[in-house]
């Protein structure tokens, strides 16, 4: 069984940004589809920046590119994505009986798709 | 007879020169902060400067332009204004479990009408603060709310917690407008008079503006609020609160001490909290916090908003309905029940058969099987552009932008109302005239039924 890692969607600068110069538009699409990691996890999984890993829990997958995350912002273990279309995907329909479903702090597996395209 | 004088020939610059103006105080409206301040340079419908935004704010301003698309779609396909209000009255005057979603994104004026139509068909009315810091609403019934105004921060706080957010990329004005850096009333060397804390489990760009920074393991704000409250009291913590929350009881002592010794406290909260396994918990955790200081000294809390009017839509719909969110209106009068009239679950569960969705975009940013449902149902959108969830309605309008184009009332997220000074005229109608059109047919046609005996 893969390692399991926490998630944490959230917002960014840039996110905010190019979500005004549109959805659709490469730089708000590469902001919410990248996957951030931590260098000591990046080092360890040997992992390189831009390879396709696989995101997967209980309720659904997605592939995105990968990147490391900058300095000690990430601790080894967590993950960072962009909040959005991809981020949501991995979230359950289920609210615990408060109207929120778990958008922060899911568990996750990891794996490598593919090498850099 | 007279003659007509040929009109002065117009100097080139004449010729060439847009319409120029400048709006002054206006109000952006792309995140909680609210900033009224903005000065808006318009040429030929189009703002082409903004002083005092921020990156966020520039972004708004500078990116928005008029869509070049129809005013009204049925199922895809450009129908005129009066088709589109007529088929929005008839999915909503006939669905059996209608849901209202959305309007964190509208003014005041047009969440009014939304909340009334729901009525009207017997509906729920849920909006983005149920995704947001609805949680903390249901904290707010357990423990209440210390709060304050963001102008009493600026003014009084020497001691600033931020918990579980990211001011420096999703509030960017925070710092330098509300808290952090302006010097105040009592505070007259500003950022030097104040002590900042920054909670979380990612040292994010916020990390820099903080004296103080504590690392918490991942889902342990509860635990570390409670221990925080304890410590306050002077109830004896085991040292393992470190192996739980990765903050020494050390560090947590000398933290609490610190907030007991301050004059004016706040502790500014953000969805890393609500949005985390234990949500309403974690809010109530640290609102009980603030108020327990309290017994020391001045300490308040406020949730971090995010989108312009979400608190508006709080306001709105507590001021009609007496809840803020998750409201069932189906039985003629107002019943709240977050996990049961919620769109999430409404939606997740498969429950609702029509969704009047208002600038938002559930299609994408719900979980999968929301948005599967979500597809299967008629909706009516009312949205600036061509979101997800405009592309898949049965009644799609475009609408105009508010703070932008259109007129009307938002709130600050510390609950202060600010007015709005569009900029410039938008050809396509407001949410407010819209929703006003479909609320009136939706009466005719339930008037023109007849009464049942």
């Amino acid at each position: 069984m893969a390692e399991i890692f926490i998630l944490i969607p959230g917002r960014t600068s840039k996110q905010g940004t190019t979500l005004n110069e549109g959805k659709s538009t490469d730089g708000y699409l590469e902001e919410i589809n990248t996957l951030q990691i931590a260098p000591e996890d990046m080092a360890r999984l040997q992992y390189e920046d831009g390879d396709k890993i696989r995101v997967w829990n209980d309720f659904g997958e997605i592939v995105v590119p990968c990147k490391t995350s900058k300095g000690d912002e990430l601790p080894p273990g967590l993950l960072f994505i962009s909040y959005g279309d991809q981020s949501s995907r991995l979230m359950a329909g289920e609210t615990h009986g408060t109207g929120m479903p778990d958008s922060k702090g899911m568990d996750v597996q990891i794996a490598k798709v593919s090498d850099r395209s | 007879m007279s003659t007509v004088a040929p009109p002065p020939k117009a100097s080139p610059s004449d010729e060439v020169l847009p319409e120029l103006k400048v709006v002054t105080d206006a109000t952006c409206t792309f995140c909680g902060c609210v900033c009224d301040d903005m000065e808006l340079t318009v040429e030929d419908n189009k703002i082409t400067k903004a002083k005092n935004a921020c990156v966020l704010g520039k972004a708004w301003f500078l990116n928005h332009h008029i869509e070049d698309r129809p005013e009204a779609t049925i199922e895809g396909q450009p129908a005129s204004y009066e088709q589109a209000i007529e088929r929005a009255a008839d999915i909503l005057s006939n669905a059996t479990y209608p849901l209202t979603y959305g309007l964190s994104d509208t003014t005041c004026e047009a969440q009014r009408v939304a909340v009334a139509i729901s009525d009207w068909i017997g509906g729920c009315v849920d909006t983005t603060t149920s995704v947001c810091h609805g949680p903390s609403g249901i904290a707010f019934q357990e423990v209440g709310e210390v709060t304050c105004t963001l102008g009493e921060i600026k003014n009084r706080a020497d001691f600033i917690v931020f918990w579980g957010g990211n001011p420096a990329e999703s509030h960017p004005r925070h710092f330098t407008r509300y808290s952090l850096m302006p010097k105040g009333q009592f505070l007259p060397n500003g950022r030097k008079d104040r002590t900042a804390v920054l909670i979380d489990v990612r040292k994010t760009k916020s990390a820099k503006a903080a004296d103080i920074f504590l690392q918490l393991k991942p889902r342990s704000d509860f635990e570390l609020a409670w221990a925080m409250r304890a410590i306050a009291k002077g109830v004896d913590i085991d040292p393992s609160i470190e192996e739980k929350t990765g903050i020494s009881l050390a560090q947590l002592t000398d933290v609490v001490e610190r907030m007991k010794a301050a004059k004016f406290g706040v502790i500014l909260f953000g969805m890393g909290l609500t949005m985390t396994r234990g949500k309403h918990l974690n809010s109530e955790a640290v609102l009980s916090l603030a108020r327990d200081l309290n017994q020391y000294t001045r300490w308040t809390a406020k949730p971090m908003r995010g989108h312009g009017n979400v608190t508006g839509a709080d306001n709105v719909v507590t001021w009609q309905t007496g809840y803020p969110f998750g409201v069932n209106l189906g039985r003629g009068y107002p019943r709240f029940n977050p996990g049961e009239w919620t769109s999430s679950d409404l939606l997740a569960r498969g429950e609702c058969d029509a969704a009047l969705i208002i600038a938002s975009d559930p299609m994408s940013n719900f979980s999968q099987p929301a948005r599967d449902h979500l597809a299967r149902i008629n909706l009516v959108v009312l949205d600036p552009k061509l979101s997800e969830t405009a592309k898949v309605a049965t009644v799609a309008f475009t609408t105009s932008t508010y703070g932008i184009n259109t007129a009307g009332t938002v709130y600050r997220m510390d609950d202060v109302p600010i007015p709005l000074r569009p900029a410039f005229k938008s050809p396509y109608r407001s949410d407010y005239e819209i929703l006003k059109a479909i609320e009136t047919r939706i009466r005719e046609k339930q008037l023109a039924e007849p009464a049942v005996s």
